[in-house]
Formats: C-alpha cells, sequence, structure tokens
C-alpha cells in the first residue's frame, strides 16, 4: 500500500479523468489515493487547477474527510477497529487498547517498520458479531485479544 | 454425478464470521465425494448468530447448517451434522417476523434479476405517476433514516417543484453504530433498492439517481456495482432513469441529507440550512428527493400488495413493518423485520435472548450513537416513534445496541460527546464548541468537582445543543447523554 515515490504525472492523469463528473472532486481523490496509497500535497495544485477551485478548497475537502491521508502514507496492512458502541458493548475498548500495546503505536499511527497503521472506525456494520476489524478491506468479527494477535503477527 | 445445490452468505458479517473458509471447505468436500457443487452465493437471512449459515437442497427442501466452521463441513455432506438447522424458512425466529423488504435476502442471487418478479415497478407503470404519489402517501411509510417524515408528502413536493433536472438520491451512508440493515439489503437484494429508485424517478419526473455509500461497506459497494451493471445491461436502468454510486469518505455527518449532497457535489460535507428543502434547491441546486435505502425498499412491496394492506401493519401513526437491529451484546443478534409495536424487551428479551456474554442487561441505545440509553424498567415501550418520542428517545434507523451491567453510564454518556467532536462538520457553534465542552464537564462530574454546578451546566449546555444546532449531529446528542444522566444518574456519582 506504500508508495513514497510516485510519478507526478499521474496525477494530471488522475484529475483529467474525473473534471467532466459533476461533484468529482471526490472521486478523484479516492482514485489518487487508491492509486498512491496516501494524498500527497502534490496533488493540491493540479485538482484546483483541473477543478477550477481554489487550493484551498481541495485542502478543506483532503482534511474534512478522515479516510483521505493527506501526505500521510500508511503502513503496509491497515488495521481498522471498530470504537462504536455495538462494538464497545462486547469489549472493543479494551481490544483498542491490546492493538495499541501491541503495535505500540495509538490511533491513526504506523509501526516503526512500516509495517502497519491503526485507524479508528465508527462502524462496520458488523453490530451482531463485534468486536469487529478490517484489515486491508477484509472484515473479521467477535474479535478478542488473541484472535487479533493471530492477524497481526 | 450428484449434483449438490447450495447457498451460503456472502454478506459482510458471514465473511467476517468465517464463510470464505466453510467455501472453500465445501468445494474440497463436494469434489471429494463426486459432487457436482452448484454454490450460490446469497446475501444473509439475518440470523447474524447462525452463520455461516450454510443451505443446501435435499430431497425434503432446504436444510440449513451453522454456525459452520471449515471443519464442520464434511458431517453436512455425510448428513450427520450436529449443526443442522432443518428448513430455515420455518426457523421460529423467522416465521415469527414480517418479511416485506428482507423477504428475498438470502435466498436470492444479489447479481441476478433471475426470478425477479418487478410487479411493483410494473404497478407502478400501469398506474401512473400521479396514482404512484398517492399510493405511496396512503401506505403511510415514513423515512427510515431516522426522521419519520411521511414519503408520499417529499415525493409529492419534488413532482410539483420546478427544475430542469430532477435528482432521486439513496442514502447509504448507514453510519449509526448498531444499524446493518442497509448494507444487508444492498449486499442481500440490490434489485429491491434499484427498483424502489425507479418508481420514484417515475414519480417524480426524475431520469438520474445516486446512490451515496459509505467506503466502510465494501462489500455493498461491489454488490450494488454488480447489480446495477447487470440492471443497465438488461434495460432495467437507461437514460430514461440510470443510477450512479457515489463513495463516501468516512464522514458520519454526511449521513445527514443536505451534508450528504454537499459531498455528492465533491465539496466538504458541512449540513445546509434549511430551507430550502432539498425537494426544491437540492442536488446541483435541482428539485431532490433523498430518502433511506429501507424507504425505497419498502416502496415496491407498497405498490404491489396496495398502500392498504402495508398500512394495515403497525401501531399509531407507525405504519407498516420496520427491520429491527439487534445488537451489541445480545445472544440472538440479527435483523428482524416486523409491523412496528413490539415492545422493546419482547426485542430485547425474548427475540434476541438477552446478553451473549450471559450477563444482566443494563441499558439498551435505540437508534444510534445520537439515540438515547433506556433502562429495563422502560422495556414496556413500544417500538414506535412517537412511543419512543414520548420517552425523550428516538427509533432512528431502527438499531438497538444491548449493554450488560459492566457498563459505565458517565462513559457513554461522554464518549456521545467525543464522537459529535470527531464527526462535527464544524459549521454551527453548538456542535463545534459544545461537544467539546461537554466532554470537560462529564469529567468534571465524574472527578467530583463542583459536582452540582457542572451537574446544572451539563444541562444547560444539552439544551443548548439541542436547539441551536444546525442538524440532528449536535442537536440530537442530548439524547444519550441526558437519558444516560436521568436513568443512570449513579454512574455519574462513584
Amino acid at each position: 500500500m506504500v508508495s513514497a515515490a510516485f510519478d507526478p504525472s499521474l496525477l494530471n492523469k488522475i484529475v483529467s479523468r474525473f473534471v467532466d463528473m459533476p461533484g468529482g472532486l471526490l472521486p478523484a481523490l479516492h482514485e489518487i489515493q487508491k492509486t498512491i496509497g496516501h494524498v500527497p500535497r502534490a496533488a493540491i495544485k493540479p485538482l484546483a487547477q483541473g477543478f477550477n477551485i481554489t487550493e484551498a478548497e481541495v485542502f478543506g475537502v483532503v482534511t474534512f474527510y478522515h479516510d483521505f491521508r493527506l501526505d500521510r502514507p500508511a503502513g503496509t496492512h491497515v488495521l481498522k477497529l471498530c470504537r462504536a458502541e455495538a462494538c464497545q458493548a462486547v469489549g472493543a475498548e479494551a481490544l483498542a487498547a491490546h492493538a495499541k500495546r501491541k503495535l505500540g503505536i495509538d490511533w491513526h499511527g504506523t509501526t516503526g517498520d512500516g509495517a502497519w497503521s491503526l485507524e479508528p472506525v465508527f462502524c462496520l456494520g458488523l453490530c451482531a458479531c463485534g468486536p469487529s476489524a478490517m484489515i486491508d478491506g477484509e472484515v473479521h468479527a467477535r474479535l478478542d485479544a488473541p484472535a487479533l494477535d493471530k492477524l497481526i503477527a | 454425478m450428484k449434483t449438490l445445490r447450495a447457498r451460503l452468505p456472502k454478506d459482510a458479517a458471514a465473511l467476517a464470521l468465517g464463510a470464505e473458509t466453510v467455501a472453500a471447505a465445501l468445494r474440497k468436500e463436494a469434489a471429494a465425494r463426486n459432487f457436482e457443487l452448484e454454490l450460490a452465493r446469497t446475501g444473509s437471512r439475518g440470523m447474524v448468530w447462525l452463520e455461516p449459515l450454510l443451505e443446501i437442497e435435499t430431497e425434503e427442501g432446504w436444510r440449513g447448517f451453522g454456525p459452520l466452521s471449515a471443519s464442520d463441513v464434511a458431517a453436512v455432506l455425510d448428513g450427520k451434522s450436529a449443526k443442522a438447522l432443518g428448513d430455515i424458512g420455518a426457523h421460529p425466529w423467522l416465521k415469527r417476523q414480517t418479511r416485506l423488504i428482507f423477504a428475498r435476502s438470502g435466498t436470492v442471487d444479489p447479481a441476478s434479476t433471475a426470478g425477479l418478479s418487478f410487479a411493483g415497478l410494473k404497478r407502478a407503470r400501469e398506474i401512473g405517476p400521479a396514482a404512484v404519489l398517492d399510493e405511496v402517501t396512503k401506505s403511510g411509510l415514513r423515512g427510515r433514516g431516522g426522521a419519520g417524515f411521511p414519503t408520499g408528502i417529499k415525493w409529492k413536493g419534488a413532482a410539483e417543484a420546478v427544475g430542469a433536472q430532477k435528482y432521486v438520491v439513496c442514502n447509504a451512508d448507514e453510519g449509526d453504530s448498531g444499524t446493518f440493515a442497509d448494507r444487508m439489503l444492498m449486499e442481500g437484494d440490490p434489485f429491491l433498492l434499484i427498483e424502489g429508485m425507479i418508481v420514484a424517478g417515475f414519480a417524480i419526473g426524475a431520469t438520474k439517481g445516486f446512490v451515496y455509500i459509505r467506503s466502510e461497506y465494501p462489500h455493498a459497494i461491489a454488490a450494488m456495482e454488480r447489480a446495477i451493471a447487470v440492471a443497465r445491461n438488461e434495460r432495467l436502468l437507461r437514460p430514461e432513469f440510470d443510477i450512479e454510486i457515489r463513495i463516501g469518505a468516512g464522514s458520519y455527518v454526511c449521513g445527514e441529507e443536505t451534508a450528504l449532497l454537499e459531498s455528492i457535489e465533491g465539496k466538504r460535507g458541512q449540513v445546509r440550512a434549511k430551507p430550502p428543502l432539498p425537494v426544491h434547491r437540492g442536488l446541483f441546486g435541482q428539485p431532490t428527493i433523498i430518502n433511506n435505502v429501507l424507504t425505497f425498499a419498502a416502496v415496491p412491496a407498497i405498490l404491489e400488495k396496495g398502500a392498504a394492506q402495508y398500512a394495515a401493519l403497525g401501531t399509531g401513526r407507525s405504519r407498516g413493518t420496520m427491520p429491527v437491529q439487534l445488537a451489541g451484546d445480545i445472544k440472538f443478534g440479527g435483523l428482524f423485520e416486523a409491523p412496528f409495536g413490539l415492545t422493546l424487551g419482547e426485542l430485547v428479551n425474548d427475540i434476541g435472548g438477552g446478553t451473549r456474554s450471559g450477563r444482566p442487561v443494563r441499558a439498551v441505545q435505540v437508534g444510534g450513537p445520537l439515540g438515547a440509553y433506556f433502562p429495563t424498567s422502560l422495556f414496556d415501550t413500544p417500538f414506535d416513534y412517537e412511543a419512543f418520542s414520548a420517552r425523550d428517545g428516538l427509533i432512528g434507523h431502527g438499531g438497538i445496541v444491548v449493554f450488560n451491567d459492566s457498563v459505565d453510564m458517565a462513559a457513554q454518556a461522554r464518549f456521545a460527546f467525543e464522537f459529535c467532536a470527531i464527526e462535527s462538520c464544524s459549521k454551527c457553534t453548538p456542535c463545534r464548541i459544545g461537544s467539546v465542552r461537554g466532554q470537560e464537564v462529564v469529567d468534571r462530574i465524574v472527578k467530583g468537582e463542583k459536582r452540582d454546578d457542572n451537574l446544572a451546566l451539563l444541562r444547560e449546555l444539552c439544551d443548548t445543543m439541542r436547539g441551536g444546532s444546525l442538524c440532528a449531529l449536535g442537536g440530537f446528542v442530548p439524547y444519550p447523554v441526558l437519558s444516560a444522566l436521568t436513568h443512570f444518574a449513579e454512574d455519574f456519582t462513584r
């Protein structure tokens, strides 16, 4: 997922694909993040030019949404742990504390070796089988510390 | 070679509980027995505690097995499984339900229209737009996203509005914890949603629909993308009415209808002041109806069976069925669709079976993170919009989250503020600042600092947020906070 180096011309190519779509800024940002792994600051200028809005507006959109990682490359794997009430009711907080201890990072952090990033998520819609998590897009339910350890080993 | 027909959910909850390893084992064991396997990947029946739930066709009909792990599969095929559940369609937990929206989920292929009647859409085209609006109004259907606004009135407003282009927007930004009905419907029966949206477009004169799905739901997004491609291929969707998917980006407030419209427009998901209402000036400034997944999905059955039959279900001003989602620490968790009117206690104890942990139930939060916490002493509250409102709560999107006796209700109240602070769109001051101050005040109360003064301050803050916030995020945070304080005061003073 991580790729600090990227071809700058890639940004223009992606932007040009979305400029004619009404409301295309979010889809363009999703595509940039999917391709590069995060949203590099260098993307703001071509996005602003492409969509004919100010750089401040683009910055405002990127930073509004929790999903977009502005200049913040993710680890090889991203562990998203649910923090919402249905998972809290079955021990999500203790599980999160365990995950933080085990990985040695806090929410939004990435381990020193670049292997794992830890992100909170507010509900994965797996509320009858919590605590739940998503790892690189794969979902996991009814987790406890040993089950999580196996997944992040 | 014997043919083995089977169905196994590809629903996200089933996958999270190991459905893929069961599928792999099934392929392996079937091959070992020289069976030709015809495996349909369906949505879920909604009995989450039984997932992964495998159904196979036998001479006596379809038979279910669950919850399965890979090692259970051989015994299933050899006819000696201890996980045999019999005919799932006749399971008491399903038999007690009245499934209109979820009638097909779990039994049909979400990637195919084969066997689907589209009877609601056909009738809509027979009777014409005005009669469709009339039927939806007479059915008593109210918005299932939480606000409970009468759907027929909203649709009539958009039909009468003048605009160069009208839009039908589906709110599939199901961010409330404890809810998963939208996800299940999109993964299990996406064509029902598509059918409902086509009917809506026909009724109001819109040619374009959007489904805004949260990014946390990749499986629902994939299922909807597949279904829309199939629908286009079969000319169910065509230039006269087409649907486009837009993906959220992790913002809870985008479930608020005007923030959602801003987000589709590619902007920060900030709430708009109303009026103008979206039916007059909505998406890209054009007349727009925005409804929840379940609202659209209720429409085909209303048209097929008639408004009177739908309106005959339910209680008071809450007509029809509600897919209730039983979540948190609950034994029989899942989706239970029934007419309005069951009591909270029936839902949690009789149907839900109490807690999964075996500890006593202490509190249930109904209606998502902005819903009130109810103590067991209020378990006689019937599940309907007005009854919950009368007890300072809300049914929201129908999620019920059960907490056992280990819950710290002061911590839950603090969390409500914390969540609001994280997810506030920051447009209005009561929500942006109030959510931060609220956490601090709860902390001081718990520490025992000037407790009476701070309790009074907390109530005053809640009053300000309720009356002064632009939308339900800041405006409804007082529900969980004050209900925790009212019903569980002891947790704030220990």
